[in-house]
């Protein structure tokens, strides 16, 4: 007979609660982190403000994913918030791009989007790792569809213009070789007595055998041709079934080969925390994320202001700006308090009256050059002809890398990929170049990776120059050791009546992990100061 | 024919250039090959344009801008360009690590005589070289 009324152990949520309530937050997250939770970044749930005094006022400049989360606890909490947007538009770099787009760039430069419908390209923000946990939340909380992003693709090339004669070879293939001419040097090394003075027999023991396994080697400890190696790098004549199925193995390549192509890059790459697997994409465009924060905040939200200066004294904010609603008419806004969530590279031209520290730290954070390609083809020949479903391909050319759509696998008609993702001197190069300039280098680099059907396929593309792009002038922020350590917190910290809040403000920079984490501390700060105040 | 730096980079240095020195979001482990820049007016074409503008003029963005290299009068000593290009300026990038001296002695007469400037005396990188900071700026997270 059963018991109709078992002892449960309490679940994992049972007890988290008890330490929670118990012991407050702190302890909560110290156990959490000992069960396993809260790595990544440091979000572990958003901040509970209540309480503020009524009729507080607060100003929050720039309707990005820092503003409009700012906005959005700062209401709950009970202030009065406007929210100043420069662009049309919200969401800031949280942004992409479809057919009917328009993109005009600084230097005049108009590119019209001619994506096929549904199909767009996100050349900001295009991913999410799994330890994003603050961003992950409130896609929760706002209803933001998600999907896995494919990061890593065995399927995918690898290319260096001077390493196997300059031509793409599979991700699978070199991981294949390059770790088991690892494992086997490592093996070789065990039986020749050459590490007998650096770990014990069993150390020795275990190694040996785990190099056998990880390396994909034979027995004898080789790494070659064969079933073990194919089973990883792939067969020359794939298995297949009936009397013709016997596959046949293929040839790794030469060791040196391998060693000399730097490749392996790729692979360190992808073992970074950031890029480990699961990451995430909203479903339909990063820019789903900007509309459920948009949905929550839309009702505090002025588009098309822009900024000219932020001044405060005892008694309040007052920002000036230029409504161009109406014909750049100038307005003054005014508040108790003001979340600025401006990026730096424009905020250290306005006129803004914060301290000497606080002035030179804006000053201290430089933006990067960074340009992104959407292209669109005819059709998915990288699924069709290669086999390769998402992730991403490399290259040592200035494009850097192709990223397939992690979406609409198999569909027929045409599909956009991102054809160059750049930084540092690529860049600034691309940067440069007229839209047309940028696309024909785009084409002629992709068709080494895809030769034959690259430039063959294409039907049209944009590009995005974020240095060219009026209301960010670069990227995103670049930190320098010196300018952490003297500018840093500084950057963070509560200016009187105003407080910096946006990716810049935070160490995750150019994420926009970092942006929801810098405004959660921002609006803490704020709640605190305010309440302070009353 | 370009010249790939980045490879020969990775096979020099290979510890002191691992994956990760680069920025958080851009998938790229390292930066893309970089250009020849033998003259200033590679330089120019290639790094500074993206800002300032194949003119020279600059840009106005969200109430702030690219200052214009044209007919700009800060530009009169060799050494105010010089010192921006190695230290950054507010929202402008350091480029002590991407360009060499030389290529900053070139692009810094290159602007100096052209886009309507006119001051012709030579920059050298004997001018450059002791303007290198100490402790060059170095990204990090």
């Amino acid at each position: 007979m059963t018991d109709p009324h078992p002892h449960k152990a309490p679940t994992r949520r049972q007890i988290l609660t008890r330490i929670g309530t118990l012991a407050g937050s702190a302890a909560l997250y110290q156990a959490m982190t000992t069960m396993g939770h809260a790595q990544g970044t440091d979000f572990t749930a958003p901040p509970v403000l209540s309480g503020a005094k009524r009729g507080t006022r607060v100003l929050v400049l720039g309707a990005g994913l820092a503003g409009m989360l700012s906005a959005y606890e700062l209401r709950k909490a009970g202030y009065a918030v406007q929210v100043l947007e420069f662009q049309g538009r919200s969401g800031g770099r949280n942004i992409s791009l479809r057919g009917g787009d328009t993109v005009t760039e600084l230097g005049g430069a108009v590119q019209k989007v001619g994506f096929a419908s549904g199909n767009y390209i996100n050349p900001g923000p295009w991913r999410i790792p799994y330890h994003h946990q603050g961003l992950l939340h409130y896609c929760r909380e706002f209803g933001v569809e998600l999907e896995p992003f494919v990061e890593l693709n065995h399927n995918s090339w690898l290319h260096s213009s001077t390493a196997f004669d300059g031509k793409p070879v599979r991700y699978r293939e070199f991981s294949s070789d390059f770790t088991g001419f690892t494992a086997e040097l490592l093996g070789k090394a065990i039986d020749q007595h050459r590490l007998d003075d650096v770990m014990g027999a069993d150390e020795r023991a275990h190694l040996r055998t785990a190099m056998e396994q990880w390396g994909g080697l034979d027995p004898d400890l080789a790494y070659r041709k064969g079933d073990t190696s194919s089973l990883r790098r792939g067969y020359t004549r794939p298995q297949g079934g009936g009397i013709e199925g016997a596959p046949i193995p293929s040839d790794p390549f030469a060791r040196k080969d391998v060693l000399r192509s730097g490749l392996w890059t790729w692979m360190a790459f992808h073992e970074r925390l950031e890029m480990q697997t699961t990451m995430f994409q909203p479903v339909g465009g990063m820019d789903m994320i900007g509309r459920g924060f948009n949905r929550q905040v839309h009702d505090l939200i002025t588009l098309n202001c822009k900024v000219t200066s932020i001044r405060q004294d005892d008694h309040g904010v007052r920002v000036m700006y230029n409504d161009m609603n109406h014909g750049g008419v100038v307005r003054q806004a005014q508040a108790d308090y003001c979340v600025c969530t401006i990026p730096l590279s424009i905020l250290s031209q306005l006129d803004v009256q914060v301290s000497a520290p606080l002035k030179a730290a804006i000053m201290a954070v430089p933006y990067a050059s960074s340009v992104k390609m959407g292209m669109e083809f005819r059709r998915r020949f990288w699924e069709e002809d290669d086999q390769i479903y998402g992730g991403i391909s490399y290259t040592d050319q200035p494009i850097s890398q192709i990223a397939y759509p992690s979406h609409g696998y198999f569909s027929r008609g045409p599909a956009v990929l991102l054809g160059g993702y750049m930084f540092g001197p690529a860049a600034f190069d691309f940067a440069g170049m007229t839209p047309q300039a940028r696309l024909e280098q785009a084409l002629a680099q992709g068709e080494v990776l895809h030769p034959g059907t690259y430039r063959k396929e294409f039907s049209n593309g944009v590009s995005l120059a974020w240095s060219r792009v009026p209301w960010a002038l670069g990227c995103c922020s670049m930190w320098s050791e010196q300018a952490r350590k003297t500018h840093y917190k500084t950057l963070c910290t509560m200016d009187n009546r105003i407080v910096l809040a946006g990716e810049h403000a935070s160490y995750v920079g150019c994420w926009q992990e970092g942006a929801i984490l810098s405004a959660l501390d921002a609006v803490t700060q704020l709640h605190k100061r305010a309440q302070g105040a009353s | 024919m370009r010249r790939i730096v980045l490879l020969s980079t990775l096979l020099a240095l290979p510890l002191l250039a691992p994956p990760g020195t680069a920025h958080a979001d851009s998938a790229s482990a390292f930066e893309g090959a970089v250009q020849p820049m033998t003259t200033g007016e590679d330089v120019y074409h290639h790094v500074c344009q993206s800002c300032h503008m194949p003119d020279g003029k600059g840009a106005m963005g969200a109430g702030a801008q690219f200052p214009a290299l044209a007919g700009n009068a800060k530009l009169q000593a060799s050494a105010y360009p010089i010192y921006v290009i190695m230290n950054g300026y507010g929202g402008m990038p350091w480029f002590s690590e991407m360009l060499t001296d030389q290529q900053i002695a070139n692009v810094v007469a290159y602007i100096r005589t052209h886009f309507g400037n006119n001051y012709t005396d030579p920059v050298t990188p004997t001018e450059v070289t002791p303007q290198r900071p100490a402790i060059p700026p170095k990204e990090i997270y």
